[in-house]
């Protein structure tokens, strides 16, 4: 049976190919074609840090001069630094766990940067680019990771939703906030609000994702599906998902979806650009699938040279998004090497105070884990939660502490 | 002849899984990260290596999906073993557990029997973030037609897995995580003895003073109580669940003859849940040979909280001495 939305080329193939039910082994290559992304790809910048020119998108990014740019730049070697750092200080024993961003540098701030104030981002649990670039201090997502709290900063001032970690269930909570913000009238013209939400591929075969795609289709709303397909899901890679390239996916569900280079800053803001304008002019949702790569371990709990060949890694490595900006900033002769010795001085600044921050931080009360779990606390709790502080109070009496 | 291996829970699991897989080539394994990874715990570690792709499924990442699918293995002879890779993640899988795993044997009036087995880790202590350390057990065991069971030791880790699968009905297999790996509660299994019945509680410390109950993780922290007891001249009976629905309570009602006292020890919230309902029938059974009400000792009725926390959420050997105290000063 042929299948018509099949278009995903084999190498070589050309611009959009469109090929009979492709075999297993077609599917693997084919998904995993990780060389170009495919025929389809949206790209701005190379990965040799050419600008080529998008007829579609350019307009989008019309206003990033090389001093906007320089800016994208410093965000995406800030958040590195700080990932590093924070991978670190787990290792050190300073946090629980880390979830690395490494590699989805471009993808997260590209997007992030695409938001307004009156926006809405859901993230998963990895976006911390995006947390950054909505103004969320990440001393505040250090927390999550260092067992303090759930989650610490205010949603509704930064735009930012607290971080979801059970794979998928932000998609459909995305989806019911952006059908508030259509009913509530905020959807139609170039000042309107919309909504970003994350999710990765693996993400993409819950049965959440797939409801909220057919909610914010049905309800028309101002939703952008934001995949980072980082190419794995812990150890299953994304032929494990689907058979169809991700963006594909969207027309099932009507509605526009798109394959950006993840890897390219400048393209994650023009698409973003564009979806959220899409959104905001009531023609939403889309979705964007971000094809990039996970240049470090799923958590820092992983190992995955169980399942990954270090040859992939090296060919991502080649089209890291940072480098690809750094050699056009240094070819077009748009920053000097006093700004990139400035940049990365900064970033040591920054990871010097999430560090500081983190050995100090301070150790939640044991009261707090009665603390919000209703808006009006029931007399039962309030009773456990007495018995147990004086029962604490107990030891130290007893000197036993 | 005695076969005997000294084994962590873990890897007693991962050989009564070989194992069960060798003796019947129906047996499937499925899961997020269970083949190449042999899941996040290595709990399958090797397996898809030695019996393929086919029988060690890697699935899509979706729960509802893993036991949806496990629902039609199972109508089609198979007989599959879900992994779900935290017990906070097995929601998603929820409505397929509680509509069609727990009910068509008994929709279909026993035409279509459900012979799957899904193993939970389950329990706090291991400093994670949110969804990784919660106890759930008591959603699953008010279900109608599942059972459930939970191990403590390598022994039971090891025979209990291959009883599971081997039962026509679904069981709910919970796992400590917490304990998968540790070097202290490694025990000698012997890999060719007759394993005790699946669904019998066990008393696995006797004692005069007061009986603590318990299952799962919490078994240790009894363990460790009553060893801590002894020095205080209290003798503590320790019995582990092992099945928690059907829940064995004969041995229960039996030591509290014996004590007089009843201590219900869990890491889960104490509303409505699996203490409570042992508290009702030993109040039932037991009226006039308790010397005190049943306590109980539980996480508190809260989401699990920040893990900088879970020292005081979870029940430990102090706030078990407590509860005997209390439960001796009445
Ligand atoms: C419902 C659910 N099932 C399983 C998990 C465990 N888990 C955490 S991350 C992950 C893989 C997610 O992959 P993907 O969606 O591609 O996102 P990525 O982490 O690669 O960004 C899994 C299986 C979970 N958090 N939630």
């Amino acid at each position: 049976m042929p299948s018509e939305h099949w278009t995903h080329p084999e190498p070589g193939d050309g611009p959009a190919a469109v090929a009979a039910q492709p075999s297993p082994e077609q599917v693997i290559a084919g998904l995993r074609a990780t060389s170009e992304g495919g025929a389809e790809l949206t790209q701005l910048l190379t990965p040799e840090g050419e600008r080529i020119s998008s007829p579609r998108f350019d307009r989008y990014v019309d206003d990033i001069d090389a001093e906007a740019l320089k800016g994208l730049y410093r965000d995406m070697v800030l958040v590195r630094r700080a990932d590093r750092e924070a991978n670190a200080m787990q290792r050190q024993g300073q946090l629980g766990i880390w979830v690395p961003l490494l590699g989805q540098e471009a993808a997260q701030i590209g997007s992030g940067r695409a938001l307004r104030k009156g926006d809405m981002a859901f993230p998963s649990y990895r976006e911390h680019g995006v947390a950054y670039t909505r103004g969320v201090d990440l001393k505040e997502v250090l927390g999550i990771f260092r067992c303090t709290d759930h989650s610490g900063w205010d949603y509704k001032a930064h735009g930012f939703h607290p971080y979801t970690i059970v794979i998928g269930n932000q998609v459909l909570n995305a989806a019911g906030y952006a059908m508030g913000q259509k009913f509530e009238g905020k959807v139609g013209d170039d000042d309107s609000e919309a909504t970003i939400c994350y999710f990765g591929d693996g993400a993409t075969s819950q049965g959440d994702v797939h409801e909220g795609f057919v909610w914010a289709a049905v309800y028309d709303a101002p939703l952008v599906f934001f995949c980072q397909n980082n190419q794995w899901a812990i150890s299953e890679p994304t032929e494990r998902q689907s058979r169809l390239p991700l963006y594909q996916r969207a027309r099932g569900y009507g509605f526009p979806g798109i394959r950006v280079d993840g890897n390219d800053v400048l393209a994650c803001l023009a698409v973003s650009r564009w979806a959220l304008e899409e959104c905001r002019h009531g023609n939403g949702p889309v979705l964007i699938e971000a094809f990039t790569y996970r240049m470090d371990a799923h958590t820092t709990t992983d190992d995955p040279t169980r399942y990954r060949l270090s040859d992939e890694l090296e060919e991502w490595k080649l089209k890291d998004p940072i480098e690809r900006v750094r050699a056009y900033l240094a070819r077009g002769g748009g920053a000097d090497q006093a700004f990139f010795d400035q940049v990365q001085a900064d970033s040591d600044a920054f990871a010097a105070e999430l560090r500081d921050y983190c050995f100090n931080m301070p150790e939640p009360p044991p009261d707090r884990i009665f603390s919000n779990v209703y808006a009006e606390s029931t007399p039962m709790l309030d009773a456990q939660r007495e018995e147990y502080l004086s029962y604490l109070d107990g030891f130290v009496g007893a000197g036993e502490h | 002849m005695a076969d005997l291996q000294k084994l962590t829970i873990g890897k007693a699991i991962n050989l009564g899984l070989r194992r069960a897989m060798e003796e019947d080539p129906k047996v499937l394994i499925m899961g997020e990260d269970v083949g190449k990874l042999g899941g996040v715990f290595r709990i399958t570690d090797g397996l898809q290596k030695d019996f393929g792709e086919q029988r060690v499924l890697d699935t899509p990442l979706a729960e509802s999906g893993i036991i949806g699918t496990a629902v039609g293995l199972a109508v089609r002879g198979f007989r599959p073993v879900c992994e779900i890779q935290f017990e906070g993640f097995i929601f998603p899988g929820f409505d397929q557990i509680s509509s069609q795993v727990a009910k068509l044997h008994y929709r279909t009036q026993g035409k279509i029997k459900m012979p799957i087995v899904i193993r939970v880790p389950f329990g706090g202590g291991i400093g994670a973030v949110e969804h990784h350390s919660e106890s759930p057990e008591s959603l699953f065991a008010h279900i109608p037609g599942l059972k459930v069971v939970s191990v403590s030791n390598a022994v039971d880790a090891y025979w209990g897995i291959q009883q599971a699968i081997k039962s026509d009905d679904p069981i709910l297999f919970f796992e400590p995580k917490k304990l998968y790996h540790s070097g202290a509660m490694k025990s000698e299994v012997d890999t060719e003895a007759t394993p005790d019945e699946l669904f019998k509680s066990r008393v696995v410390r006797e004692g005069t003073t007061a009986t603590v109950v318990a299952y799962g993780p919490s078994v240790k922290v009894a363990l460790d109580a009553a060893a801590a007891a002894e020095d205080e001249g209290k003798s503590l009976e320790v019995i582990d669940l092992r099945t928690l629905s059907p829940l064995d309570l004969e041995p229960v009602f039996e030591s509290v003859r014996k004590t007089g006292r009843l201590i219900a020890l869990s890491e889960a919230p104490s509303e409505s849940s699996l203490t409570s309902e042992i508290a009702a029938r030993v109040q039932q059974e037991c009226f006039y040979s308790l010397e005190a009400p049943v306590l109980r000792v539980t996480g508190f009725d809260t989401p699990y909280p920040p893990a900088k926390l879970e020292e005081h959420y979870l029940p430990d050997l102090d706030r078990v001495l407590h509860t005997v105290d209390r439960s001796l000063a009445w």
